[in-house]
């Protein structure tokens, strides 16, 4: 049964409210919970620190609006503080990794498949296969150097094999950049999926930037680095996607309506009846939010905001393992190139060409941390040891 | 005009001179300074100490639990007495937890032997070979203990609750000796820790597995616990060594 987003009016801004014990909460559990309650809450994380930034930026630009801007964004915060304090301190900086690519690769599945724009579909399928590699690259960080195996976070639901080498993944910036899709015709679906996929390789981005030098290993220091630069790339090539032309306030609740979809998407496939009690207060406050935007679209620029949004929500991102559609991307689109806007079975560019051979002149990471391993089950030791009998 | 205080706190430590920064007496803005320890604060430490409390009371659920067994048989056999039950999962979550120390610390020689290759021993310090036999031994013992929970029915690549917080706990070693600023010395004195837990902890599995009634299983655990004890000893040998060099 879908959300009729118009009607629904969620709780009002001003009654979205938190105490501090309201805000730390309880986290999940990195050993009993299922993999995509952890998937959940990273994307979400990422959804909520896109609201911040993007309240920000349309503070710093539209002056009639700032007052209005804060009011929503400290409120964000709040939520961003709650979903993202539910990650457990047991949990690792190279497991939370883990799952950041683990939610590019399962939602990035998920919204490539809904995706109604061909185009648009295809570049998330690209960018797919690139995070799915790094997930290989980081699992056999984490092996060779820690001991550990990262299926212990994927739960089996994700493929643990190379991708869209790492390596071949450094492009010149205008090799990054997509056609963007059109205000006027593209659908909510398509914009909402633009937002969300932006979000998630956006906070990506910046947690490997913060988080990179935490390691002492010059390995994963610079398997970080070099990541964190794909993450940079990806940013670029998703937002790139969104049509610039879209006024302020019709960003503003797209934004709005994005996390309500999320909220709801969270909510419809939750396990955890305690954390499904959370995606159901943030969809109501999500709802109060847009539909505080809803009502200022109308008095400022005269327009009605159902003509932009969508009367019920499409259906729900699918949080479910992707596997077989991402094996069979993984066999038909490996070894596709993107030069200028274009993505396909192309030549690489003499500008992306150039960069490449010098950022990887003096040896890559990527290729480094993973040359001759493959994941098994309880790591490369136990396979030893099962030969070695 | 910066004084001359502030232009001596910022000049530039030259390469290889004593230069640690972190000491309240040696910094020069200590007078200054000491003017904050005379402030009177707000509030008492018994405040701060109850709203600790008060989060730790609020814990909830714990870190997590222990996997179903990996066979229908096994959870059919388990059903068959709570004692029971509880026993076998007290005893895997300790056998996971070895497990999951001994496959790190393989690791964690593995990085010995690169620190080894990298930049040598030292008068008293170990071998390449007395590394690559703690290590062959290490892995030896983390399969060993594979057997031992595949054995009893239980799944050997689950992180059990035990081994999850063995995991953050010795988190710190991992960082010590993969930093490429630590000589092997002072990672050396790192891994000491991780020995000096070793040893106790093999004691404490042998003779929980005794009690529990699987006294083949309770031997492997005594010779694994000699070989720790050997490692202890060579590992004490290597950091003293190196203390009575100065520390190399």
């Amino acid at each position: 049964m879908s959300l009729d987003i118009l009607k629904e009016k969620g709780v009002p801004l001003d009654k979205q409210r938190f105490t501090w014990k309201e805000l730390v909460q309880a986290p999940y559990s990195k050993l009993d919970d299922d993999a995509f309650t952890r998937v959940r809450v990273i994307l979400m994380n990422g959804i909520e620190s896109e609201a911040n930034r993007f309240l920000h930026a349309l503070a710093r630009n539209v002056g009639a609006l700032r007052r209005e801007a804060a009011l929503v964004r400290r409120v964000e915060q709040h939520q961003q503080t709650l979903v993202n304090w539910l990650n457990p301190p047991d949990q690792s900086v190279l497991e939370t990794t883990i799952g950041f690519e683990q939610v590019a690769i399962e939602v990035t599945a998920s919204v490539a498949q809904s995706e109604p724009d061909p185009y648009v579909a295809q570049v998330y399928r690209f960018g797919l296969l690139e995070d799915f590699d790094h997930l290989y690259r980081y699992s056999a960080l984490m092996d060779r150097v820690e001991g550990k195996d990262a299926n212990t976070l994927v739960q089996s639901y994700s493929d643990i094999r190379p991708g869209r080498p790492t390596k071949v993944e450094h492009r010149a910036p205008e090799d990054d950049l997509r056609r963007l899709y059109s205000r006027e015709t593209a659908s909510p679906l398509t914009k909402m999926n633009a937002l969300t996929i932006m979000a998630g390789e956006n906070q990506t981005h910046d947690y490997y930037m913060t988080v990179g030098p935490t390691f002492a290993d010059p390995v994963a220091r610079q398997l970080y680095a070099e990541i964190a630069s794909i993450e940079e790339q990806h940013v670029t090539q998703y937002e790139s996607i969104l049509d610039p032309d879209e006024s302020w306030l019709e960003k503003w609740l797209l934004h709005e309506a994005n996390e309500v979809y999320n909220y709801w998407s969270c909510l419809r496939w939750e396990g955890d009846d305690r954390i499904k009690g959370i995606w159901q207060r943030f969809v109501d406050y999500e709802l109060g939010q847009l539909h505080f935007v809803m009502d200022l679209y109308q008095r400022h620029e005269g327009r009605d905001p159902a003509e932009l949004l969508p009367v019920t929500l499409p259906e729900p991102i699918e949080y479910r393992s992707q596997r077989e559609f991402v094996r069979s991307v993984l066999e038909t689109e490996v070894d596709y190139r993107a030069a200028g806007t274009e993505i396909g079975e192309l030549e690489d560019s003499p500008a992306t060409r150039e960069y490449r051979d010098h950022v990887n002149s003096e040896g890559s990471p990527s290729e480094a941390v993973a040359a001759g391993w493959r994941w098994q089950p309880g790591t490369e030791l136990h396979v030893a040891r099962s030969a070695a009998r | 005009m910066p004084d001359e205080t502030n232009t001596q706190a910022q000049r530039v430590r030259p390469l290889g001179t004593l230069a640690n920064r972190t000491g309240f007496t040696s910094s020069s803005g200590r007078s200054a300074m000491a003017e904050n320890a005379s402030i009177a604060p707000v509030g008492t430490e018994g405040e701060f100490l109850a709203y600790r409390r008060e989060g730790f009371r609020a814990a909830g659920e714990p870190v997590g639990t222990m996997p179903r067994p990996a066979s229908v048989l096994g959870a059919a056999t388990q059903a068959v007495s709570f004692v029971e039950g509880r026993n076998m999962a007290v005893l895997l979550d300790k056998i996971g937890e070895r497990l999951a120390f001994e496959r790190t610390g393989t690791r964690l020689y593995d990085t010995l032997l690169e620190k080894y290759e990298t930049s040598g021993s030292y008068p008293g310090g170990p071998t390449r070979e007395e590394l690559e036999e703690i290590r062959d031994e290490e892995a030896e013992h983390f399969a060993m203990l594979a057997r031992a929970v595949e054995q009893l029915d239980g799944d050997p690549t689950a992180v059990t609750p035990s081994a999850d917080l063995a995991a953050v706990a010795s988190s710190g070693l991992i960082q010590v000796l993969g930093d490429p600023r630590t000589r092997l010395g002072e990672c050396l004195e790192a891994i000491l820790i991780a020995e000096l837990t070793d040893v106790d902890a093999w004691t404490g599995l042998a003779a929980l597995a005794e009690r529990l009634g699987h006294g083949e299983l309770a031997a492997s655990f005594r010779d694994a616990e000699s070989e720790e004890e050997e490692h202890l000893d060579l590992v004490r040998t290597w950091v003293s060594a190196r203390a009575e060099l100065g520390g190399a």
